[in-house]
C-alpha cells in the first residue's frame, strides 16, 4: 500500500524522467508518461480502501473538527514561521485527488498524438498534474500556496507553445488572473498569520481557533475571491474561454477539469473553512454571483460560433454550481457542490476532448458553419458528445443530475430565488448543448442546401442529388485507440457515479456534515 | 586605543590578503608566461589561477568562524560571524563571475581584468567589515573604482566606454554626496564609528536626530541609493548593465549589491538606531524608516513598469533589480530584527539568483550574437540545459514557489506585517509589493516566451563548455534549495545577528 502523497512525487519524478529521455524517442517519452499517470491513478484508487473504512467510521461517530481528516503526512518545513509539510485527506478532497488522476490518464491519452516538442509537453504536463495533486492534499495554507502557484507556470508555456487561437494572448491572461488571484490570496494569508496568536499555517490548527471577526471581514474575501478567479466566478471569469479555447486538447481538459477546481477547493479550504464569520457576511454576494455566472455563461454560450467556445463558457456556468452551492451552507447544497465539482470535471474533460481531438484535430475547423454532418463520418465522437452533454444538462442517470439537483435543493433551502435564477441556467444549458449536437454532429443538408443555394444559385439539381445520397463532405481519419480508451473510461465514471452516486457521496457528505458543525 | 600589530590585522583579514596577492600573481603570470598565448587560452589559465586564489581565501575565512568576535584598529574594522559569513557569500559570487569571464571574451588585458575583478571583491569583504565611517567610504570607492574600469572593459565598444563614464559620472557624485552627510554627521556626533553615532542618538535630546543630522542622514541616504541603484538614483544602472561586459554586469548586479546592502543596513540599524521615525499607514513620523518605504515604493513602480517595455535582456534585468532594490527597501523598512534577517536572506537569494540569470545570457548572448530579446528566440531547443537553468533564475526572480525568489519574498513581507502586527501598519507596503510582483510576471514571461515559445531562425545547437554549465547548474541548485529548505539558512542569519 502506497500513500496518497505518492501521486505527487511520481508525477514529479516522471516528469524528471522525461527530461532525461533523448527528444527523438517520443514514443518512449509518451509510454512514460502515460505509466506516470496510470501510476498516479492507481496510487489515487487505492486510497479508497485505505481511507474508506475510516470515512464510514467518521460518518457515525461524531467528534471534533478534527476527525474528519485523516493524516498522510505531517512533519515540520519551516518551523521558525509554524509551517509544515502537511498532506492529509478527508471526504472532500479526495474525490478531487482521483478526478485529477482520471483527467491525467486520459489527458495523456488524448495527446498522444501530439508531434511537436512531446519532451516539454509531458514534462510541463506532469508538473502540472503534480502541483495540483499537491493542493488538493496539502493542509498547510503556506504549501497549499506553493503547489498553487506551482501548478500556474506550467499552464502557460503548454497553452503558448502548443495552443492555437490566439494562444499567447490566451496564455498570458490566464496566467496573470492567475497570478493577481494568488497575490490576493498572499496577503489574506499573510495578514491571517500575523493576527492569530498561534502563528501557524497548520489548517486544521487554525480552524480550532478562531480569528477576531473584524479580521475575518476584510481578509475572508481577499482569499476566498483571490482562488475564486480559478473557479472562474463571475465577473472574474474571462481568462476560461480565452484560456480554453487556446490550450492544447489536454491542456483544456486539465483547465477546465481540474485546475477551475483547484480554485473552488481553495475557496473552501483556505476562505471558509477558516473564516466563518466572513462566509456568514458574504455568502449572498457569493450565491448571487454563482448564479449571475450560471446564466451568463450559458446565455453566452448559446450565441458563440465556435465549439471549444460553447464549452469553455458553459463550464463558467457550471462552476457557477460549484460555487452556489458552497455558499448554500447546508448538507445537501455543499455536497452537491463537491460532487459537481468532481462530476464537471469529468464532463468537462470529455467535452473538450471530443471538440479539440477529435472534431478539430481532424477539420482543422471550430466554426459551427463549417462543421456538420459529422455523426456519420466518426460516429463515435458523437455518443461522446451526446452523453457528455447529457450528463452537462443534468440527465438523470448522470452524474450531472445527481450533483446539479443536490445544489438546486440546497440553494432552494437559502432562497428559492437562487434556485429560479440557476433553473434558468439549466434551460439554456438544454439549448446550448442540443444547438451543438444539431449544428457540429448532423445538421448536413442545411449545410448543404444554403450552400448549393448560395454558390449555384439553384443549379443542376441531379449534382446536388447526387453529393446528397453520396459520401459526406469529410474525409476524416478514423479515431484512433487512446481516443477511444480515454473517451469510455470517462464516459464509465460519468454513468457510475450517476447511477450509484453514494460511492463519492457518501464521504463527501460525512466531511461536509463536519464542516459545518464548525460554523457558528 | 590598542597598539596597532599589523601582524593582527593581516590575520584577521586573511582573505582579503590572499586575495591581493593572488591579484599580483594573477599579473605577473600574464606578464612573464601568457603573453604570447591566444587569447582563449590566456582567459582560461588566468581564469583558473583566480578560482585557485578565491578558494584559497576560504580557508582563512574558515578558521576564522568559530572565534570570537575580533574589533581592529580602534573600531574600524570587525570580524565577526556574520562578515565572515558574508565574505564567504562574496568569495563565491566572485567565483560564479571567474567561471562566467572565463568563456568571455574580455579583450586583450586579461591579467588587468582578474586582478582588478579580484580588488573589487577585496573592496566589497572590507566594505563588509567595516564599522566606521570613513572605512566604509574607503571601501566603496575601492568597490567602485574597480567596477567602473571593469564596466569599460570592451574597449572596442562604444556602449561599453558610454557605460563606463556614466557609471563613472554618477558613481562619483553618489560618493561626493555620501561623503558630504558623512562630514555632517561627524560634525553633530563627533563620531566616526558607528557605535559611536549609535551612543550620541541613545544619549542626546529629542531621539537624535536634528536638522543637521538629519541632512546628513538624507545625504548618507542619497549616497547609498546611488550605489544599490533605487529610484530616483538609478538612471545609471541601466546604461550601465546593458553596456558592460556581461560578466561584470553579473558581478555590478550581485557582490557590489550585496556588500552595499549589508553596510547599508549596518548604517542605519546601528548607526542610526533610534531615528528610524515611522512608515506605518496613518502614523508617519519623520526618520528614514519613511525615505526608505518611499523610494523602495518608487523603485517596485517604476522598475517594473519599465522592464516591461525592454528588449534588451540585460536592460530588462537592469529594471528588474531595480524593482528588487525596492523589495529589499521594504525589509529594511520593517527595522527590525526579522526585518534584518528577511534582507539578507533575499540578498543572498538575490544575488545567487541575478548572477546565475546573467551568467547564462553571457554563455548565450556570446554565442547568439546579441543580448537582445529576439536572440534568445528558440533557445529552448538550441541549448535546452541553460535555458532551463534560465527558466530557474526568472521564475525565481518573478517569486514563483518553490525557488529561493519565493520565499525570500514572503519572508521580506511577512517581516514588514509583523513589524506592527497588530495594525498592520505597513501592510501599503506590503500590498504594492505583492501587486507589483503580478505586474513583474509579465516581463518575465515575456522573456521566457522568448526561450520557450518563440522559433529561432538559426536552430544550430549553441554548445557551452561543461565547466560552466556545472557552475551554473550548481547555482541553480542553491537557488532551488535555498527555496526549498530555508530553514537553516533562516537559523544561521538569526544567530549572527543574535551576536551583533
Amino acid at each position: 500500500m502506497m500513500r496518497v502523497d505518492w501521486t505527487i512525487y511520481l508525477s514529479f519524478l516522471g516528469a524528471g524522467l522525461i527530461l532525461l529521455l533523448p527528444r527523438e524517442s517520443k514514443n518512449l517519452i509518451r509510454w512514460v508518461a502515460l505509466l506516470t499517470g496510470v501510476a498516479g491513478l492507481l496510487v489515487a484508487l487505492q486510497g479508497y480502501f485505505v481511507y474508506d473504512g475510516w470515512v464510514r467510521e467518521m460518518v457515525r461517530s461524531s467528534g471534533g473538527l478534527q476527525t474528519g481528516f485523516r493524516d498522510v503526512v505531517d512533519v515540520p518545513w519551516i518551523p521558525s514561521l509554524g509551517i509544515g509539510y502537511h498532506l492529509a485527506v478527508d471526504g472532500i478532497n479526495y474525490p478531487l485527488v482521483v478526478l485529477n488522476g482520471f483527467v491525467c490518464v486520459t489527458g495523456i491519452l488524448f495527446s498522444w498524438n501530439i508531434e511537436n516538442r512531446v519532451k516539454e509537453f509531458f514534462a510541463f504536463f506532469l508538473t502540472l498534474i503534480a502541483g495540483v495533486y499537491g493542493v488538493f492534499l496539502a493542509m498547510d495554507l503556506f504549501l497549499l500556496f506553493v503547489f498553487y502557484e506551482l501548478a500556474i507556470i506550467p499552464k502557460y508555456f503548454i497553452i503558448a507553445i502548443w495552443g492555437s487561437t490566439r494562444k499567447e494572448y490566451g496564455a498570458m491572461k490566464l496566467v496573470l488572473y492567475s497570478f493577481v488571484g494568488s497575490a490576493a490570496v498572499f496577503i489574506g494569508i499573510l495578514a491571517m498569520f500575523y493576527s492569530t496568536r498561534e502563528r501557524t499555517f497548520d489548517i486544521l490548527e487554525l480552524a480550532r481557533h478562531p480569528i477576531a471577526r473584524n479580521v475575518q471581514l476584510w481578509v475572508f474575501p481577499l482569499i476566498f475571491f483571490g482562488f475564486a478567479v480559478l473557479a472562474g466566478i463571475w465577473p472574474f471569469h474571462t481568462w476560461a474561454p480565452t484560456g480554453h479555447v487556446a490550450a492544447p486538447t489536454a491542456a483544456s481538459m486539465l483547465l477546465a477539469g481540474v485546475v477551475m477546481k483547484l480554485g473552488a477547493y481553495g475557496c473552501l479550504r483556505g476562505a471558509m473553512l477558516l473564516f466563518p464569520q466572513g462566509l456568514e457576511y458574504w455568502r449572498w454576494w457569493i450565491a448571487w454571483l454563482a448564479v449571475i455566472g450560471i446564466v451568463y455563461g450559458a446565455a453566452v454560450a448559446l450565441v458563440q460560433d465556435d465549439f471549444k467556445f460553447i464549452i469553455g463558457y458553459s463550464s463558467v456556468s457550471h462552476m457557477g454550481f460549484v460555487l452556489l452551492g458552497l455558499a448554500t451552507l447546508n448538507v445537501i447544497g455543499m455536497s452537491g457542490a463537491v460532487l459537481q465539482m468532481f462530476s464537471h470535471g469529468v464532463v468537462a474533460s470529455l467535452l473538450f476532448a471530443v471538440v479539440g481531438r477529435m472534431v478539430y484535430d481532424r477539420t482543422h475547423t471550430r466554426q459551427l458553419d463549417e462543421l456538420g454532418g459529422l455523426a456519420k463520418v466518426i460516429p463515435f465522437a458523437c455518443v461522446t458528445f451526446v452523453v457528455a452533454g447529457a450528463a452537462s444538462m443534468g440527465m438523470p442517470g448522470f452524474s450531472g443530475f445527481v450533483a446539479e439537483i443536490q445544489v438546486l435543493i440546497g440553494a432552494f433551502r437559502m432562497s428559492p430565488w437562487l434556485t429560479a435564477g440557476a433553473a434558468v441556467g439549466i434551460l439554456l444549458t438544454v439549448a446550448y448543448i442540443l444547438n451543438a449536437i444539431h449544428k457540429v454532429f448532423y445538421a448536413e443538408d442545411e449545410h448543404r442546401s444554403t450552400g448549393d443555394h448560395g454558390s449555384h444559385g439553384g443549379g443542376e439539381p441531379g449534382a446536388a442529388g447526387h453529393e446528397g445520397a453520396g459520401e459526406s463532405r469529410w474525409d476524416l481519419p478514423p479515431i484512433t485507440l487512446p481516443e477511444r480508451v480515454g473517451a469510455v473510461i470517462l464516459m464509465a465514471l460519468l454513468v457510475i457515479i450517476g447511477l450509484y452516486p453514494s460511492i463519492m457521496l457518501d464521504m463527501i457528505k460525512a466531511n461536509v456534515e463536519v464542516f459545518l458543525r464548525g460554523m457558528p | 586605543m590598542t597598539p596597532l600589530s599589523y601582524f593582527a590585522v593581516f590575520r584577521a583579514l586573511g582573505a582579503e590578503t590572499v586575495l591581493v596577492l593572488t591579484a599580483l600573481v594573477a599579473l605577473t603570470v600574464d606578464l612573464a608566461s601568457l603573453r604570447r598565448a591566444p587569447l582563449p587560452v590566456r582567459t582560461r589559465r588566468l581564469g583558473a589561477v583566480t578560482v585557485m586564489g578565491l578558494l584559497a581565501s576560504v580557508i582563512p575565512l574558515w578558521l576564522q568562524m568559530d572565534q570570537p568576535r575580533q574589533v581592529l584598529l580602534g573600531g574600524t574594522l570587525v570580524v565577526d560571524g556574520l562578515s565572515l559569513f558574508f565574505k564567504l557569500v562574496i568569495v563565491v559570487l566572485a567565483l560564479v563571475t571567474v567561471a562566467i569571464s572565463m568563456d568571455y571574451d574580455v579583450g586583450r588585458h586579461v591579467g588587468e581584468y582578474f586582478a582588478v575583478l579580484l580588488f573589487g571583491a577585496i573592496g566589497m569583504m572590507l566594505l563588509i567589515s567595516a564599522e566606521e565611517l570613513l572605512t566604509i567610504f574607503v571601501a566603496l570607492e575601492l568597490t567602485s573604482i574597480s567596477l567602473y574600469i571593469l564596466t569599460a572593459f570592451h574597449k572596442g565598444e562604444l556602449r561599453s566606454q558610454e557605460a563606463a563614464v556614466k557609471y563613472f559620472m554618477f558613481g562619483a557624485m553618489s560618493s561626493a554626496f555620501l561623503l558630504f552627510g558623512l562630514s555632517y554627521v561627524f560634525g553633530v556626533t563627533g563620531a566616526t564609528s558607528l557605535q559611536g553615532i549609535h551612543e550620541f542618538g541613545r544619549t542626546a535630546p529629542v531621539g537624535g536626530l536634528g536638522p543637521l543630522l538629519a541632512v546628513g542622514l538624507l545625504f548618507v541616504l542619497v549616497g547609498f541609493g546611488f550605489k544599490v541603484a533605487i529610484v530616483p538614483f538609478h538612471l545609471w544602472a541601466p546604461d550601465a548593465y546593458e553596456g558592460a561586459p556581461t560578466p561584470v554586469t553579473a558581478y555590478i548586479a550581485t557582490g557590489s549589491k550585496v556588500a552595499s546592502f549589508l553596510v547599508l543596513l549596518k548604517v542605519l540599524f546601528i548607526g542610526f538606531a533610534g531615528m528610524q521615525g515611522s512608515a506605518f499607514w496613518g502614523r508617519f513620523a519623520s526618520g528614514w524608516t519613511m525615505l526608505l518605504a518611499l523610494t523602495g515604493a518608487l523603485s517596485m513602480v517604476l522598475g517594473n513598469c519599465a522592464a516591461i517595455v525592454q528588449h534588451n535582456v540585460k536592460r530588462l534585468l537592469a529594471y528588474s533589480s531595480i524593482a528588487h532594490a525596492g523589495y529589499i527597501f521594504i525589509g529594511l523598512t520593517a527595522a527590525t530584527r526579522m526585518g534584518a534577517t528577511a534582507v539578507f536572506f533575499y540578498i543572498i537569494v538575490y544575488a545567487l539568483t541575478n548572477l546565475g540569470a546573467f551568467g547564462v545570457v553571457a554563455a548565450l548572448s556570446s554565442r547568439a550574437g546579441g543580448d537582445e530579446l529576439q536572440d534568445f528566440d528558440g533557445m529552448a531547443r538550441r541549448a535546452p540545459f541553460l535555458s532551463l537553468l534560465m527558466l530557474i533564475f526568472v521564475l525565481s526572480l518573478a517569486g514563483i514557489p518553490p525557488l529561493g525568489g519565493f520565499f525570500g519574498k514572503f519572508y521580506l513581507f511577512a517581516a514588514a506585517i509583523q513589524s506592527d502586527a497588530e495594525n498592520f501598519g505597513l501592510l501599503w507596503l506590503v500590498v504594492l509589493g505583492i501587486v507589483m510582483s503580478a505586474v513583474s510576471l509579465y516581463y518575465y514571461l515575456i522573456l521566457l516566451k522568448h526561450i520557450y515559445v518563440a522559433d529561432s531562425v538559426d536552430p544550430s545547437r549553441v554548445r557551452t563548455p561543461t565547466y560552466l554549465n556545472v557552475t551554473l547548474a550548481l547555482v541553480a541548485l542553491a537557488v532551488v534549495a535555498l527555496g526549498l529548505f530555508p530553514d537553516p539558512i533562516l537559523a544561521l542569519l538569526n544567530g549572527l545577528l543574535a551576536a551583533l
